[in-house]
């Protein structure tokens, strides 16, 4: 069976489907690998390792996505990537009310270390890389992660993933926070000082601007708030005590890929050119690692229709190839019947199968940054530079000097929110006005109402099973445990220099849940109300 | 004068999903639909609904379901309002399959906005929710 | 209880004056819907009033006047009053809709069990001026104290809201330029008590010595209220810490026994009452000039009309004929 991550079908050298010989790049100025990086943070790029086929999973109970993630493993995918249940992603335990109705339902439902235990059964973590999509809880399920795994025999040292905890994000577009801002970028520099000392190959943020660009922000927005966060985090972890050089390289980024290609491609490859740019200039990174922009990406959901879904199939597939020719590290293709529910199991597979058709069978992955030297590329990426730039320089106005400061200004005045709300509401009046197509939508839509495949459905049973789960790991705890661990925690939490980590890490071992911990801290940060800005 | 008084929409997310960008355009096409649109947002409860629905005298309960939790949470906001002696219909809009609208008529929910509705269905089926009470 | 729908306006009236809120909030509706109801639910409440302390609280967009209604309002909950809130949002010109945004920043305060009703401005010229007193009224009738009017103080209509209340709040905040905006948008001149908000910002002290001077010179001037019974109080706060609020509360209770004393808070609502009638009669006039304009300038139409003329001349042709001669 052919791992899917392997060039073994090249043979001796790289060659079209016709049989002639290509170069591993084309055109001159800076190359692949060259700073600063435009065309690739690798000379090779596809050609010495393909992309991670990352497919992003989860729902029911933790036994229900174990299954799941063993499927796509055998199916060829390289890498996995939890989803979370709306509970689990907000702090809050299964049982808590605002869990009635939601448990499982948005992802995997996780109160104790337990469920991490029963979500990664037999999978080899010392191997496979684990992606972990929340934020707001992200230090709390990271403890449990590596508590499982030590329990399990392997060392945190040798755990190889992605944490997402991006939490500025979440104030501008996802609204997934609990702590008010502050706090919460303590939180998230907590982790990269525990990573960076004791965890190599983990990436502790995922800077994310797939979720930003799904609230219906422009490209260029997506691309100018999630490199400003990505600076914010830069500057959070300096003042906390850490060189550049020593967490830079670790930072990961999350890219969402929309419809309109060209403007995908340049969007990604602007990335890696500011990134190199004001890490280098501005930061005085010197590690060329940190000056390198990794990403993920993530085909754009909101462009899923309900209409002829099996269209969507066509929409991920051209997304998926912006994605590869914009150079990205990892890459998850969502799946057709998601504009209506999670991913059924055959359309996850035809969603991978997807990646897998454009590595193996279209000859792009022979050749770096392929639309390198374009008139079009280039202009498109001269273009969000620019536009993004702009932003930076209102953030740095706004903060007086610091991108971290503008962007809390941003976060606090509703700037952000109100830019995105207003490119939604443009887009969708676009739509209603015919000026925009959307096939199956507004044009084409002859095949509407042809018979539906069926959904995948989250019964009331998963929550029933998760609340026996969850009161029989209660039952079975040392409660004093807990609740010295709980203190522990509180008290470490108030104090601003203290890292969080090892106190988490002690909570969860004693089985204390997500909520718990949750909730103890939101006695010492507060709970954080948004000011609307419709 | 009085049938130029506009509708007054009340606009709500349950539960604890936090994607509104659906629940603002709604807003701003209700507003252009000439409704007054008392916007509550993310993360309310059938109880402070309620309250606003009260003192705001509210036409109508909309609220935007994402997370697959419609057939849960959709009749437990008809029955509350209910409850509450408040004869108000919800109109129910987001990601709700086509084998579900049935189930939630059955249950009272008086409209269903499925994904990538256009403004003017959602101006209709509001309106058509209120004009089915006789307000 | 019975539903609203099915009750009339005395068993509304009997109901809200209980305390049910259901009962109020659909008297305010009634109210807001102008005409027959209106007057009537007027003819149930205007006996019952004068207990509530009424306050306008008035700022620009920015300044955190929700924020700080809802903090005071919270306080005054905790202290066993029982506030109202009208937050007033203007209506789309074009298209008549409104998004009432107030209410969403003010959820502490609803949790708090204050009372809160948005209003749209409606678009219609001094609708506003029309319904709020009228609501006000409701409110007052049912038993709420104080009753709290809180608009965006931009444009004139929102002005006189504002000045026909027992004691004006106006908020300002440093690095807008804001004691400049108030005093064009004519708010100085109406203003009792002043909010600098958002005190923790670097420039709040300039903002306070702003309006003192502002205050000294219109003393010179001889602006200001011609009712005022003391220079304006500025209060400092920081309404999302909390900072202030109290102070506020104080201010604002203190102004209301500085007008008993001074036997000013009859001649205030006298004013207010002829506030109202003043909006009424202009709406009136204004409904029934319409009419009378339609048809004069249908003449214009109909061959009264001169077009080497200067359009200025003809109306002025016309108003006299009107003016002199209402049958022509």
């Amino acid at each position: 069976m052919v791992n899917s991550d392997s060039r073994t079908d090249s043979g001796p050298g790289f060659r079209t489907l016709s049989g002639i010989p290509v170069d591993g790049v084309y055109g001159d100025g800076p190359l692949p690998g060259e700073f600063p990086y435009t065309r690739g943070v690798h000379a090779e790029m596809y050609r010495s390792r393909l992309w991670t086929m990352r497919m992003f999973a989860g729902f029911g109970t933790a036994g229900d996505t174990n299954a799941r993630f063993h499927d796509l493993l055998r199916a060829g995918g390289t890498g996995v990537s939890t989803a979370f249940d709306m509970p689990t992603l907000m702090g809050r335990d299964s049982d808590h009310s605002w869990a009635l109705g939601e448990v499982g339902r948005a992802g995997v439902a996780v109160d104790t270390v337990e469920d991490m235990v029963d979500l990664f059964a037999g999978i080899d973590l010392g191997t496979i890389s684990t992606s972990m999509t929340i934020n707001g809880p992200a230090p709390i399920l990271l403890a449990m992660y590596v508590a499982m795994a030590e329990e399990g025999g392997v060392e945190r040292s040798l755990l190889s993933g992605t944490l997402q905890n991006d939490i500025l994000k979440e104030y501008q577009a996802q609204k997934e926070y609990v702590f008010p801002p502050r706090p919460s970028v303590r939180l998230v520099t907590d982790v990269i000082r525990f990573t960076t000392a004791e965890m190599p190959r983990w990436n502790p943020v995922s800077i994310s601007g797939y979720h930003i660009r799904e609230a219906g922000s422009t490209a260029a927005h997506e691309l100018a708030f999630t490199l400003a966060n990505g600076f914010a985090y830069v500057e959070a972890a300096m003042a906390a005590g850490l060189d550049v050089d020593d967490f830079a390289p670790r930072l990961s980024f999350f890219f969402n890929s929309h419809n309109d290609f060209f403007e995908e491609v340049g969007k990604f490859r602007a990335a890696r050119r500011i990134w190199a740019n004001w890490m280098r200039d501005r930061y005085g990174a010197t590690d060329e690692r940190s000056l390198k922009l990794r990403f993920h990406t993530q085909t754009a959901g909101v462009s899923l229709t309900a209409q002829q879904p099996e269209v969507n199939i066509a929409r991920v597939a051209l997304q998926a190839l912006a994605g590869v020719m914009g150079g990205t590290q990892s890459l998850h293709t969502d799946s057709h019947d998601e504009a209506l529910a999670l991913p059924s199991e055959g359309a996850a597979r035809i969603a991978l199968r997807t990646q897998q058709v454009i590595a193996h069978e279209t000859g792009v992955a022979n050749v770096a940054d392929p639309l390198g030297g374009s008139h079009y590329v280039e202009w498109m990426t001269d273009e969000m530079e620019r536009r993004a730039t702009d932003v930076f320089t209102h953030l740095d106005d706004l903060g007086g000097g610091s991108i971290l400061e503008g962007v809390y200004a941003g976060i606090e005045s509703g700037w952000f929110a109100g830019e995105i709300a207003d490119a939604a509401y443009r887009y969708e009046r676009e739509i209603n006005a015919g000026e925009r197509i959307v096939v199956g939508v507004n044009a084409f839509t002859e095949g509407n109402d042809a018979e539906r495949a069926r959904l995948l459905r989250i019964g009331q049973e998963t929550e029933d099973l998760q609340l026996k789960r969850l009161a029989t790991v209660k039952q079975a705890r040392d409660d004093r445990a807990v609740a010295d661990s709980l203190r522990r925690v509180v008290a470490d939490a108030g104090n601003p220099t203290t890292n969080l980590m090892p106190a988490l890490m002690e909570a969860v071992t004693v089985r204390t849940t997500v909520g718990e911990i949750v909730e103890a801290l939101e006695g010492v940060f507060g709970t954080y109300v948004e000011q609307a800005v419709i | 004068m009085a049938d130029e008084t506009p509708v007054r929409v009340v606009l709500a997310k349950l539960g604890l999903d936090g994607h509104d960008r659906g629940l603002k355009v709604v807003a701003r096409m209700l507003r252009d639909g000439g409704m007054e649109v008392v916007y509550l947002g993310l993360r309310q409860t059938t109880a402070s609904i309620i309250d606003a629905v009260e003192q705001e005298d509210a036409d109508v309960v909309g609220i935007s379901m994402l997370n697959a939790g419609h057939l849960t949470l959709g009749p437990l906001m008809v029955d509350a309002l209910a409850d509450a002696g408040l004869d108000v219909p919800v109109v129910i809009g987001g990601i709700v399959p086509d084998e579900d609208r049935p189930i939630l008529a059955a249950a009272g929910v008086a409209g269903v906005l499925g994904p990538g509705s256009p403004a003017a269905d959602v101006v209709a089926c509001v309106q058509a929710a209120v004009a089915g009470r006789g307000h | 209880m019975a539903p609203v729908a099915d009750r009339n306006i005395a068993e509304l009236v009997a109901a809200a004056r209980g305390g049910e809120l259901r009962a109020t909030a659909r008297l305010l509706t009634f109210v807001e819907r102008g005409g027959d109801l209106a007057e009537q639910v007027a003819e149930a409440t205007h006996r019952h009033v004068g207990n509530a302390h009424v306050v306008g609280l008035t700022g620009p967009p920015g300044s955190g006047k929700s924020t700080l209604t809802a903090a005071w309002t919270i306080l005054l909950a905790e202290n066993g009053r029982r506030p109202a809130v009208l937050a007033v949002d203007p209506s789309s010109p074009l298209t008549g809709g409104a998004i009432l945004g107030d209410r969403v920043r003010m959820a502490g305060a609803t949790a708090a069990g204050v009372f809160i009703r948005s209003v749209a401005t409606r678009g219609h010229a001094g609708g506003l001026a029309l319904a709020v007193p009228g609501m006000v009224r409701v409110l007052d009738m049912a038993g709420f104290d104080p009753v709290i009017v809180e608009t965006v103080g931009v444009g004139q209509v929102e002005v006189d809201v504002t000045a026909a209340t027992d004691t004006a709040v106006v908020v300002v905040t440093p690095g807008m330029g804001d004691a400049v905006q108030a005093n064009k948008a004519g708010l100085l001149e109406v203003a009792d008590l002043f909010a600098v908000n958002k005190f923790d910002r670097p420039d709040a002290a300039d903002v306070r010595r702003d309006l003192e001077l502002m205050l000294d010179l219109s003393k010179l001037t001889g602006h200001g209220r011609s009712d005022a019974v003391a220079r304006p109080t500025i209060v400092s706060t920081v309404a999302t810490t909390g900072r202030g609020v109290s102070e506020l509360a104080d201010a604002v209770d203190t102004h209301l026994e500085a007008l008993l004393a001074a036997g000013l808070l009859e001649a205030r609502r006298e004013g207010r009452r002829r506030a109202e009638v003043r909006s009424h009669l202009e709406h009136l006039v204004l409904a029934a000039s319409a009419a009378v304009v339609e048809a004069a300038f249908g003449d214009v139409v109909d061959g009264a009309e001169n077009p080497d003329e200067p359009p200025g001349v003809t109306a002025r042709r016309l108003a006299e004929r009107l003016l002199t001669d209402p049958d022509s």
